[in-house]
């Protein structure tokens, strides 16, 4: 049971890049790809966990105290998330563009280089 | 590679990297534990800096040279989409007799979108604004403006929200707000001699103006982030919406 969160993380990563295997349609690969990368909120989160322990967000009237969740791996988590938002629309303007061009968006019927 | 070649090349990896990530998780520290050393020297540093939210003091203050990293990473893929997205010499042609009309929906859900456009942007600007003292923060409420504005086309109103949206205006808002962000770190090399250093001085814990540069950079990243996606999603609806109702035209 104390592993469980990690094995939740490992978990949607496989997950996402079997998905990406399995896909038939470029759109789903990249949502895959989300699933995949959300792997690594839940890993980041789990590593600076600790039991009944608040937020490491203090207000104006509680003082600074060590017995909160590991701001350090949450901020990583954020830079996470907004590299994934990125990702995530450059590729599907990539996916737009080979709609486009190629009339499919399915990866087994694009099989050409094209120079 | 055909489709059963791919998928027991996914067996094989696959398995492997289990394997190896049951193993490494076995070897972690007890999960929830108190021992966690990074935790201890950041809460120190953000308390000394006056920084209720030590998320916010990592982010912004004490690994700043980082977030201008994953800003700039921001900054590139807004460009980068735009430009894959440009319309081709064809769909220009096209998108002169095309035009977004009013959509099909309930005069309630209309009345909604007006509602909560004024009050979405409320929220998203106090997200920013306090990204000191409480959760929050400029990435956070940068996306809270963004979508406020997008209600108006929920509401089923694209030409609306083409009048309160003029893009080049955003564009410019964007690059102005990473400029921000570097000039402020210019800033501290000219008054303390390092990149981003904490020059600002820091006010009361918890009070609105403390924490120093921290709330400057929210806000430039705060512009920078709503400006960004505002400009993504336009191109999105431009080729969407704008191309389909061109070609609806034609035909």
């Amino acid at each position: 049971m104390s592993h469980y969160a990690y094995f939740v993380a490992g978990w949607l990563l496989l997950m996402g890049c079997f998905g990406i295997v399995r896909s038939r349609n470029l759109v789903h690969a990249v949502v895959c790809l989300a699933v995949a990368q959300s792997g690594t909120y839940v890993l980041l989160l789990a590593v600076g966990y600790q039991r009944n322990a608040p937020a490491p967000v203090f207000g104006s009237t509680k003082k600074p105290t060590t017995k909160v969740v590991d701001p350090v791996v949450q901020a990583l988590t954020l830079t996470d998330i907004v590299v994934s938002a990125t990702v995530t629309a450059l590729l599907l303007a990539l996916a737009m563009q080979i709609a486009k061009r190629h009339g499919t968006v399915d990866p087994d019927e694009l099989t050409a280089l094209e120079g | 590679m055909t489709r059963g070649a791919r998928h027991l090349l996914f067996a094989f990896g696959g398995t492997l990297v289990a394997v190896l990530f049951v193993w490494g998780v076995l070897g972690m520290p007890q999960f929830g534990s108190t021992d966690h050393p990074y935790r201890d020297r950041s809460v120190h540093a953000a308390a000394q800096h006056e920084t209720p939210n030590v998320v916010a003091a990592v982010n912004f203050d004490q690994r700043g040279f980082d977030t201008l990293g994953e800003e700039s990473i921001f900054f590139a893929s807004v460009i980068g989409a735009a430009a894959l997205l440009r319309p081709t010499k064809e769909e220009r042609e096209q998108q002169k007799s095309g035009g977004g009309g009013v959509g099909d929906v309930m005069a309630s859900t209309r009345f909604a979108g007006y509602v909560l456009l004024p009050l979405t942007l409320l929220v998203g600007f106090d997200v920013v604004a306090h990204g000191h003292v409480t959760p929050g923060g400029g990435f956070q409420g940068g996306v809270v403006l963004a979508t406020g504005f997008h209600v108006i086309y929920v509401a089923g109103r694209y030409d609306a929200l083409e009048k309160v949206r003029p893009v080049t205006l955003f564009e410019n808002g964007e690059v102005l707000g990473a400029l921000a962000f570097a000039g402020l770190g210019f800033a501290g090399i000219a008054i303390s001699g390092s990149f981003l250093s904490n020059v600002i001085p820091f006010g009361s814990f918890g009070s609105f103006l403390s924490a120093g540069t921290v709330e400057v950079l929210n806000f430039a990243v705060g512009v920078e982030v709503a400006c960004g996606v505002i400009v993504l999603l336009a191109h999105f609806f431009e080729q969407a919406i704008k191309l389909r109702d061109g070609s609806r035209a034609e035909s």
